[in-house]
């Protein structure tokens, strides 16, 4: 997997100042006592994200995270940079204002599937649509932690919680078809358990310019233990990952026994048995590219997720493509408007507020 | 063959015209320009437009009908006038919609073309107006505006609907004429304005002169008006409307800060003439976030301001309602912010294209907790800008989010403005945090809510600065590092201190200004924002009867001036009119146990200057112990003023 912007693309930090020399996960970590429940799958990613940060390279005080509400939405008091903990579902919306107002800054939003797909479902989708320059880190436990139990927008139908003792009603959110429907630039699948991969899907989003949005599934042991236990299976019989690596045919199971192949029926994608492939079967098998520009195959793959209790998932980066960052436009505007403009600035205000039309009275 | 009549020309110190059509009759453009001719020869003016929410309600209906009046006067004047003296009918639903508000003996001038079968069943008349007896109270003047616009404008060879489409222009020519405007700016700017469309523009520019020339040679007029230029302080003017003034503080306060300046903004009536204003002006480093809703507009400011802009959220009340929970964050982060509330009528959706000031107490107490929020207000259209500087003073300052309350009257109303001198303007200094500023030797750390002395101030850390990363949030904080604290006295004493830094920008403000030219009034008129004029007015008619009234207007609505208290209580009696239920007069009794009486309009519309004088002097009556009669001073129109 490739971490690194098609060269000759501008990467998402390039205009944020680098660190004077190496950086310690230590020096990321900030003072305050980690207050999520014991087995909490934040931890992990935090871990990660702390470990990861160092080898960025960036300035720490050019960093900014950003977090709504939530369990996950507490991740920016336990770093050592710049952080806001906002208020729910609103984390995008501050992040943009930021991410447009300072180029050079690294730009980080920390929500969880109540957070960005419930109360923030508006901001997270017009912020993939407008392709600001940040990482969204989408903590996706399928449950509502932080209140106690209730059922979220990616928890399965029939849900037994708190709320919905008789199971849930509502159909879910898949994030990744949400963020390909939302035309999101870089959208991608990892696991908080599998520190490797997460690492490689956070290095690759903090390149990709736009935003980017990382699905992390998260175990919460409290509410919703084992919900992505399926996924983590590592024995290959299992065949719950389908892993997307880029110029690779997309085979799994024991032996890479599966593959995904089109749909002549449907236009979209299905799982096949290679052996019932037969002649010319390795061509038929789809190669994963998460540069092509149309999102129709990376959505198509996203469909595979299952809806009700998890047993299998694609995972990794569904989609990178390149399209111009609202915040870059905005101040290349700016930065026209400026050129145009002749005078010092008190001069041209005192001509704007003067107009065309004045009288003098003496 | 045109013969030369003979033109009377009469004196008048003020007049007030209402210009009236349908909605797309372009009856806004007429009175706007009809303002400019007017600023431009130096008359004092002050204007209203009302218009329906409705972009085109159904044609010749009365809900579709537009109105503009314009005040203009050769001396200092403070309202659009109570009532019309002329009224301009462009169709049968313009007569009938304005009639009621006009005096006996005002003039009509009406647009006879539209006054057929059809469209006076339209306006709700079984007979036409003009046929019968019904208008025998006013001087009416019937004229085929539209035929004769079409006539003159044959020429260009437009269809007909688009000929007469410059009817406006025609009325506009003729009223030009009747008041002795001056014709070049409109001829220019029609020239600007259409400069793509030759055809149109040379209709635009021939029917306005052709209605000038009508005036000139008609016999149907005989009376030209004169309105001498009124006196006014030295200096440069312009006409301005209040959210042009507001949009043009809001730049000059990013100028006069250096900081840039950032508007996260979701279009709504009637603020989004100030995003659409801001929007032009990027070279001054002004960004402009058309967001997907209001919170996400708020959003966007605050993470502008937490990344060291000036942030800035403009709105109306029912944004301001979803926009609460972030204003709440701001006063727990205390981040610079301005949040501006062009008041419309409420509540919910309301009026949207009507006046009210009916949300300050949403403003004071609109979110939970104990969440003091500074408040400022304008009190005329060119007093916008002056409040947009000084709510961003507050912000920067005393890092808070500070709520400015335009409403509907100011913000499309306009008057004549003194154009500042830049170098008098407020300096506003961010005054960025650079260094850490707790413990000693290399044990220092930086803390985010160690406070300023003097304002109570946290610092005003930005991100890039080295050494001084922090996260905040909207849970408790620790007092001074700024940690998370769920401790019981550590709340008490934060919920005391926020409260405290904004009590103390009253420290801030000048001493109060009582307009008590005798000294010796026992009644005190109390206002705050666009009232300012209205009430200034019925004072003034109050004066003029022989009776004395001090009159007092706030800016600040919270913190309230130090020296309020004790001006309130040097009169006997004390009144507040509003355009709401009593919301400031709840205040002031609530905080200084004075027993100030009320006096509340909420039909979307300013409050009337005769209307106010009469509840004024039974008040001055009271108070003295004798009666107060206003004479000539209590009528809708004051007669006296015809020299």
């Amino acid at each position: 997997m490739t971490g690194l912007p098609t060269p000759g693309l501008r990467s998402g930090i390039e205009l944020v100042p680098t660190a004077d020399g190496p950086q310690t996960a230590k020096e990321f970590t900030s003072d305050q006592e980690v207050r999520w429940c014991p087995g909490c799958g934040d931890y992990a990613v935090l871990k990660a994200v702390q470990g990861f940060l160092p080898d960025l390279g960036l300035r720490r005080e050019n960093i900014v995270f950003v977090s709504g509400i939530g369990c996950s939405s507490r991740f920016p008091y336990y770093l050592d940079t710049y952080g806001m903990h906002s208020i729910h579902g609103r984390a995008p919306a501050i992040a943009t204002g930021i991410a447009t107002t300072r180029p050079d800054l690294s730009v980080w939003v920390v929500t969880g599937d109540g957070d960005a797909l419930s109360i923030g479902g508006n901001h997270l989708i017009h912020a993939l649509r407008r392709n600001l320059n940040m990482t969204i880190l989408l903590f996706n436990n399928r449950i509502y932690g932080l209140t106690k139990g209730q059922y979220s927008p990616t928890s399965e139908p029939g849900k037994i919680t708190k709320s919905t003792p008789m199971g849930s009603l509502d159909h879910p959110f898949n994030p990744v078809s949400l963020a390909l429907g939302a035309e999101a630039t870089f959208v991608a699948r990892t696991i908080d358990s599998d520190r490797k991969h997460l690492t490689s899907v956070l290095s690759a989003a903090a390149a990709h310019r736009g935003t980017s949005l990382v699905e992390i599934y998260q175990n919460c042991p409290i509410f919703n233990d084992g919900a992505f236990d399926a996924i983590k299976d590592r024995d290959p019989s299992a065949a719950s990952v389908i892993p997307l690596v880029d110029g690779e045919p997309i085979r799994f199971g024991p032996d890479g026994s599966l593959g995904l192949v089109r749909d002549q029926a449907t236009g979209g994608v299905k799982v096949a048995e290679v052996a019932d492939l037969g002649k010319g079967a390795e061509d038929s098998i789809l190669v994963h590219d998460s540069r092509a520009t149309d999102p129709t195959t990376a959505f198509a793959i996203s469909r595979l997720t299952d809806a009700g209790f998890l047993h299998r998932a694609p995972i990794g980066i569904f989609r990178q493509v390149e399209r111009p960052t609202y915040d870059d436009l905005a101040r290349d505007q700016i930065a026209a408007a400026r050129d145009q403009a002749a005078g010092e600035p008190t001069d041209r205000l005192n001509s704007l507020i003067h107009g065309s039309d004045t009288w003098t009275v003496v | 063959m045109q013969r030369t009549v003979t033109k009377q020309v009469k004196q008048l110190d003020r007049v007030i015209i209402r210009f009236a059509g349908d909605s797309g009759d372009g009856m806004q453009l007429t009175g706007d320009r009809f303002t400019q001719e007017s600023a431009a020869f130096g008359n004092d003016l002050s204007t209203l437009p009302n218009f329906p929410a409705e972009i085109r309600a159904p044609q010749g209906t009365l809900p579709g009908v537009s109105s503009f009046q314009v005040h203009f006067a050769d001396h200092d004047i403070l309202t659009p006038g109570d009532a019309p003296d002329v009224l301009v009918a462009m169709n049968p639903a313009a007569l009938r919609a304005n009639l009621g508000d006009l005096p006996a003996g005002a003039t009509i001038i009406v647009d006879t073309h539209d006054f057929t079968g059809r469209n006076l069943t339209k306006a709700g008349y079984t007979t036409s107006p003009l046929d019968d007896d019904s208008l025998a109270a006013y001087a009416v003047h019937p004229v085929d505006l539209t035929g004769m616009t079409i006539e003159a404008v044959k020429q260009f060879g437009l269809s007909r609907k688009d000929a007469a489409r410059a009817k406006n222009m025609f009325a506009l020519g003729l009223l030009s004429w009747m008041y002795g405007r001056p014709t070049e700016t409109t001829i220019a700017f029609l020239e600007k304005r259409f400069a793509k469309v030759p055809d149109i523009r040379d209709a635009n520019v021939t029917a306005y002169r052709a209605g000038w020339n009508f005036g000139e040679t008609t016999e149907a007029f005989v009376v030209r008006y004169e309105i001498k230029p009124a006196p006014m302080k030295p200096g440069t003017y312009r006409n301005i409307t209040g959210n042009l003034a507001l949009a043009y503080g809001l730049v000059a306060s990013g100028v006069r800060s250096g900081l840039p300046l950032f508007l996260g903004s979701y279009p709504i009536t009637p603020a989004s003439d100030i995003l659409h204003e801001l929007s032009k002006h990027k070279a001054f480093g002004v960004t402009t976030f058309q967001a997907e809703d209001e919170i996400a507009g708020i959003g966007a400011a605050l993470g502008a301001s937490f990344s060291g802009a000036l942030g800035v959220t403009t709105t109306s009340g029912p944004g301001i309602a979803l926009k609460s929970e972030t204003i709440g964050l701001a006063v727990m982060t205390e981040l610079p912010l301005i949040v501006i509330d062009v008041q419309r009528g409420g509540p919910s959706t309301g009026l949207p294209t009507k006046t009210e000031q009916a949300d300050l107490l949403q403003a004071m107490f609109g979110r939970n907790g104990e969440s003091p929020v500074p408040i400022v207000a304008p009190q005329s259209p060119g007093d916008c800008f002056d409040v947009a500087l000084e709510a961003a003073r507050i912000a920067v300052t005393y890092r808070t989010p500070v709520m400015l309350l335009s409403d509907g009257m100011l913000a499309n109303g306009s008057e004549p403005w003194r154009i500042p001198d830049l170098d008098e303007l407020p300096t506003i200094d961010p005054g960025f945090a650079t260094s850490r500023n707790h413990g000693a030797g290399d044990e220092t750390e930086f803390w985010p809510y160690l406070r300023d002395e003097q304002t109570l101030a946290r610092p005003w850390a930005i991100p890039g600065t080295p050494g001084l990363e922090h996260r905040i949030g909207g849970l408790e904080k620790a007092d001074g590092n700024g940690n998370i604290s769920y401790d019981p006295a550590n709340h008490d004493f934060m919920v005391r201190t926020r409260q405290a830094k904004v009590d103390r920008i009253a420290e801030s403000l000048p001493p109060l200004e009582v307009d008590d030219p005798s000294g010796s009034a026992k009644v005190l008129v109390l206002g705050w924002g666009s009232t300012y004029g209205p009430i200034g007015a019925g004072c003034r008619r109050v004066r003029n009867a022989g009776h004395q009234v001090a009159q007092l207007h706030l800016r600040h609505l919270n913190p309230l001036p130090r020296d309020l208290g004790d001006i309130l209580k040097r009169y006997d009696k004390v009144l507040i009119p509003e355009m709401n239920l009593g919301q400031l007069g709840m205040l002031i009794r609530a905080k200084y146990l004075v027993d100030a009486v009320g006096y509340h309009q909420v039909n979307g519309m300013p409050l009337k200057a005769a209307a106010l004088a009469h509840a004024i002097a039974d008040l001055v009556s009271e108070a003295e112990g004798h009666e107060a009669p206003l004479g000539v001073w209590g009528e809708t129109v004051v007669k006296e003023h015809v020299q």
